[in-house]
Order: C-alpha cells, then sequence, then structure tokens
C-alpha cells in the first residue's frame, strides 16, 4: 500500500535533478520509516505489556507505558515451562544437529565434488529433491521407526532426523562449492603422499572453514525454530524445545497478557543473541563463499 | 551453484583424483571409486530418514490404519478417490494459494520495491548506513522462531484481550471484529502475519543481489535523465532476474509446505477457513487416528510441490537460455 506510492514520488523527484535536493526524498523516506515502524510495531507491543501487570493492562490498554516494572509474567512463563531445561534442550538439538549436519555435507560433497563419483549428478538431484519434501511425508513412519528403536520422545531421534535433512541442503551447497576446488592444490598433495583423509582435512577443509562456518550457523538457527518435527517427537514437557513449549501453553488459563508477552519475549531473545553474535560471521562467510 | 557447475568441469574429472602412487597404477578402477566410503554416512542417513520413510508413507496411503497396534487394511487406491470428493481437501489447497499470495506474491513484489528504493535512492541520498539500518528492520521477523512470532500475532489478534481489539474498544468500536476467530477474517488477518514475517527475506536477497550489479549502468542511466522508475525497470529487475526466481522457488516451496503459524494461529479454522494441506495431513494422522488417509495427503501435497517447482526451473531455465540467445 505505501510502497504503490513510491515510484511516482520517486521518479518526480528525480525529473528536478540528479542529486535532488527537494522535499520528495524525505518524503521517500518517511515512507520507507513507516514500513520499518510497522514492522516494529509488534515487537514495541510485545516490550510494553510484558512488564505490565494484568490489572494494569486492562485498565490502560496495550498502549500505555507500564505504570510499575512487573515481572510477575516473566516468572510465571520462567518457572512454568521451567524455561532453563527447554534453553538446554534446545541448545542440544540445535548444536549437534550444527556439527553433526556440517560434517555429514561435507563427507557427501568431498565424494561429489573433489572425488567426482560417477551418478553425482543423480544424487545432488536427489538431495535437491528432498529438500523440498514436506515433512509430513516421512512424520508417521519416522515417529513408528523411532519408537520401535527406544527414541521415542527422545532428543536423539530429533538430532538424527534434522541432521540427514539439514545436510540435503548441505550437500547441495557445498558439493558446487568443492566442485571448484583448485585442482593444483590437491595434485600437490597428492604428489607428497597425502591420503585421502588427509587432503580432506588438511587440504580442502581450511578452504571451506568460512562457507562451512555459515553452514554450521544457519543448521543452527533452523533447527531451533524448527516446529513441526519437535512437536511430534518430543511428546513430554520436559523434552520440548522452547517454540514447542510456548506454543503448548496457548489457551492455558495461565496465560494472560503479560505472561504471554514476556513468554515471547524470553523466547525470541536467545534467537536475537545468536544472530547479532554471528552477524559477521555470516556476512563475512556469504562473501568468502561467493568469490570462487 | 547450479547443476551445470558440477557437470561442466566433467571433462577435467579424472584428473581431480590424485594418482594411486607411482609404484601401482591401476588402470582398471577409475578414480571416484576410493571416494566412495565418505558417501556411506550420508547414503545411510539418507535411506533411514528419508528414502524408507517416504517408500512406507507411499505404502500407508493405500492402507486404512488407525495407528498404534490397529490392523493394517489394504485399500488400494480408496483414500485417493475419497480426497477427490473431500470438501476439506480441496479447500486446504484452494488455501494454499492464498498462501502463495502472502508469501511469495505479496513479498516478492514489495520486496523488490523495497530493496530497489533503498539501494538505488535512499542508499545514494542519505548514505549506505541509513539503507543498512532499515534493511536490518525489515528483516528483524525473520530471526524469531514462526512460533514465537504466531504466539506473539495470537494475543495481538485475539478477539477479548488482545492489543487490537483493546485498542479499537478505547476509540469507541462497540464490537471489533474475531480477527482470527470468524471465517471471514480470519485468512486476511492469517495473510497479514505472513507478510510481515516474510518480507525481509526478499529485501535482504535483491539487496545483496543488487551489489554485484554493475554501478556504471546505474550511472549511465541517471546521466540519460532516466528516473528512479526507468532505472527500476530497465535496469533492476532484468539484472537480479536470477535472484528472483530463487526467492519466488524457495518461498513457494515454503508456502506450499506451511504449518507452524497456521498451528498457532487457527489450527486450521474456524470452518476450515486457514486450514491447509499440512495440517489437514497432521490431524489426519494424529488427531483422527485416520494415518492412510494421512498419508495420502502429504503424498498429494509432496505431488503438488514437486511438480510446481518443476515447472518453475522449467521457466528458469528457458528464460536463461533466451537471455544467452540474445
Amino acid at each position: 500500500m505505501a510502497t504503490a506510492t513510491l515510484p511516482a514520488a520517486a521518479a518526480a523527484a528525480t525529473n528536478r535533478s540528479r542529486h535532488q535536493r527537494g522535499t520528495a526524498r524525505w518524503v521517500v523516506l518517511a515512507l520507507a520509516v513507516l514500513v520499518a515502524v510497522a514492522m516494529l510495531v509488534p515487537f514495541l507491543i510485545m516490550l510494553l505489556n510484558a512488564f505490565k501487570s494484568p490489572a494494569d493492562y486492562s485498565q490502560n490498554g496495550p498502549l500505555s507505558f507500564p505504570h510499575e516494572l512487573y515481572t510477575e509474567g516473566v516468572k510465571n512463563f520462567w518457572t512454568r515451562v521451567n524455561f532453563p531445561q527447554k534453553l538446554v534442550n534446545s541448545i542440544w538439538i540445535s548444536g549437534a544437529v550444527a556439527i553433526a549436519g556440517t560434517l555429514l555435507s561435507l563427507f557427501n560433497a568431498y565424494a561429489i565434488g573433489v572425488g567426482r563419483v560417477k551418478g553425482r549428478l543423480w544424487i545432488v538431484t536427489l538431495f535437491l529433491l528432498a529438500t523440498m519434501l514436506p515433512q509430513e511425508a516421512l512424520i508417521y513412519p519416522l515417529f513408528t521407526m523411532a519408537s520401535d528403536v527406544g527414541l521415542s520422545n527422545s532428543p536423539w531421534s530429533v538430532i538424527i532426523i534434522f541432521t540427514v535433512i539439514q545436510s540435503a541442503f548441505g550437500t547441495y551447497l557445498l558439493s558446487s562449492v568443492l566442485g571448484t576446488f583448485p585442482k593444483a592444490l590437491l595434485e600437490a598433495a597428492a604428489l607428497d603422499g597425502a591420503s585421502r583423509w588427509q587432503v580432506l582435512w588438511k587440504v580442502v577443509f581450511p578452504v571451506v572453514r568460512p562457507t562451512l562456518s555459515v553452514l554450521m550457523i544457519f543448521f543452527f538457527i533452523w533447527t531451533w525454530n524448527e516446529f513441526f518435527i519437535p512437536l511430534v517427537m518430543l511428546t513430554t514437557n520436559d523434552t520440548q524445545t522452547i517454540p514447542v513449549a510456548l506454543a503448548s501453553l496457548q489457551g492455558d488459563r495461565m496465560m494472560d497478557a503479560p505472561t504471554t508477552n514476556a513468554g515471547a519475549l524470553v523466547s525470541l531473545v536467545p534467537a536475537v543473541l545468536f544472530f547479532l553474535l554471528f552477524q559477521r560471521t555470516l556476512t563475512r562467510g556469504v562473501t568468502a563463499g561467493s568469490v570462487k | 551453484m547450479t547443476l551445470e557447475s558440477l557437470e561442466r568441469a566433467d571433462g577435467a574429472s579424472t584428473t581431480a583424483t590424485p594418482p594411486a602412487g607411482p609404484s601401482k597404477p591401476r588402470r582398471s578402477r577409475p578414480g571416484w571409486v576410493p571416494y566412495l566410503p565418505y558417501l556411506i554416512p550420508g547414503a545411510v542417513g539418507f535411506a533411514v530418514v528419508i528414502g524408507i520413510p517416504f517408500v512406507q508413507n507411499v505404502i500407508l496411503s493405500f492402507q486404512k490404519w488407525k495407528g498404534g497396534m490397529a490392523p493394517h487394511h489394504w485399500v488400494g487406491l480408496e483414500n485417493y478417490t475419497n480426497l477427490l470428493a473431500d470438501e476439506q481437501f480441496w479447500t486446504s489447497f484452494r488455501n494454499s494459494i492464498s498462501m502463495i499470495v502472502a508469501m511469495v506474491v505479496v513479498p516478492t513484489l514489495i520486496g523488490l520495491v523495497l530493496a530497489s528504493v533503498l539501494f538505488d535512492y535512499l542508499g545514494k541520498t542519505f548514505g549506505s548506513r541509513s539503507a543498512a539500518v532499515l534493511r536490518a528492520t525489515y528483516y528483524l521477523p525473520q530471526i524469531l522462531p514462526v512460533a514465537v512470532a504466531g504466539v506473539l500475532w495470537n494475543w495481538i489478534l485475539n478477539a477479548q484481550t488482545g492489543a487490537v481489539n483493546e485498542v479499537l474498544r478505547s476509540w469507541g468500536v462497540e464490537n471489533p471484529p474475531n480477527w482470527l476467530g470468524s471465517p471471514t477474517t480470519a485468512m486476511p488477518s492469517v495473510m497479514l502475519v505472513l507478510v510481515w514475517v516474510q518480507i525481509g527475506y526478499p529485501v535482504v536477497v535483491f539487496m545483496s543481489a543488487l551489489q554485484r550489479v554493475d554501478p556504471e549502468l546505474y550511472e549511465a542511466a541517471e546521466l540519460d535523465g532516466a528516473g528512479w522508475w526507468r532505472r527500476f525497470k530497465a535496469i533492476t529487475i532484468p539484472q537480479i532476474r536470477p535472484e528472483t526466481f530463487v526467492v519466488v522457488l524457495t518461498c513457494t516451496v515454503a508456502a506450499l509446505k506451511v504449518f507452524g503459524p497456521i498451528y498457532v494461529l487457527t489450527r486450521g479454522g474456524p470452518e476450515s477457513s486457514t486450514l491447509v494441506p499440512s495440517y489437514y495431513s497432521y490431524l489426519n494422522f494424529f488427531d483422527k487416528s485416520k494415518v492412510g488417509y494421512g498419508a495420502a495427503v502429504a503424498n498429494v501435497l509432496t505431488l503438488v510441490i514437486v511438480v510446481v517447482a518443476a515447472v518453475i526451473l522449467i521457466l528458469q531455465a528457458r528464460y536463461e537460455r533466451k537471455e544467452e540467445g540474445r
């Protein structure tokens, strides 16, 4: 809606001069900022109401500043879902998947990209197809399989499943990166008598490390944000991840406005922190990967 | 990042593998065979987590099964023929079109304009710093778990205690709508949330795509007196077409698969007005205990996704060929 008016305003502005001093650029800026504010409003409302008492909320509504800092919402949510436990579950599952999934992708891509295994195009296509598969088409057999081998309601089942699912994308990406790996490096190492295993770790690994770290961060965030498979596989409170724990409290009588907002706030803090922490690595890695 | 890049270097493939050692030349064995062990963990994992379950799911879709210890009944194609007459099934796929509008069409269009305005206009007049800050703000909803975003919005749009209706009531609106609870407003509300979640992704992808466009193109166009809109149409859109295809493909697949937001916002209701195929499949599996039927829904969804993805990929390939022919 707001953006529809942008082109006209911008075009009118550029008719006047190349680096216009007119008001049009301020209009465009205002519209872009307006969109940004619209994106931020839900976060602001959440912040305002996470620390507001229920009485304050019902009296003064969602847009007022809290009269006093009310921390019961956070405390309620924290103890009710046993947040530290959910945090550990999420970190353990996402961390294990990030490491194992990257390792698996590297092995696959080493055989496909460097080893140029026969039928590699088919293998990559198969992995690509796997990334498109809806999880619903796998979930029931996986669920039965997990209970057959005694892994029902175990984080291990989720770790194994996501290691493979994430590595399908990782293999696709890394294979094309390793497909352009400088041959001179490989040949020099081979002449020195290095085995394939040594070439992988002493020649290939150091060169693709930036790409691997990006992949690892992606796998971590993606697994952290996953909902469907953890929802089905982790059936009791003590094994749940953060998103599942938050969603399963919906409709609970305890979830008044401050508690809901506090819950959402507490649940998104780790994701935002992680993102801020690794933002540098991400941008650096992405550019490093693009230089072939 | 294309499949072709794997194939193109094929001619040199034999030189890529290290020689087996000067003392024992092995001509009978191609150079790639020693690399096969590296595929074993991946192959086993793929078989256990994706291959076998998928085949089992196809088999399940030809059966009637209530799950657990209940007996399996072979019913052939009955689940699929039932689907054809199932109103809810058709509704769920019709709703997928709304999901595509909310997760692909609107975000891609707005994303193109926003990315171009930030890069080609605001970045130049107000400095790239301001463009970076705005971009980060647009991207914010993308980094939080979609279930968390859904829970937050579920409260914001709640009929009794939600923020929107509290505000409306304080403004004197007598009966504010039950946003997620009424069949007429539920879908537009869900779509709004999805647009909010989705928009940052195309903006970020398109802005990084614009960075590889030769700046001289823009400078030449500006010297020729082309305004922002002309540059947008003549340079921006054609130059970042590859990224547009990638965004459209990944978002369309995601839109067809969408589950989390529906689960936390509406559970497919009210009156199936926001039912989507993945949720309908889940409902049959774990709520109605119609495992075979749920498997059939999931398989149809798989088929639709693969066909739609193939169509997009073919269109892209055809377009690239046309470009090369020029």
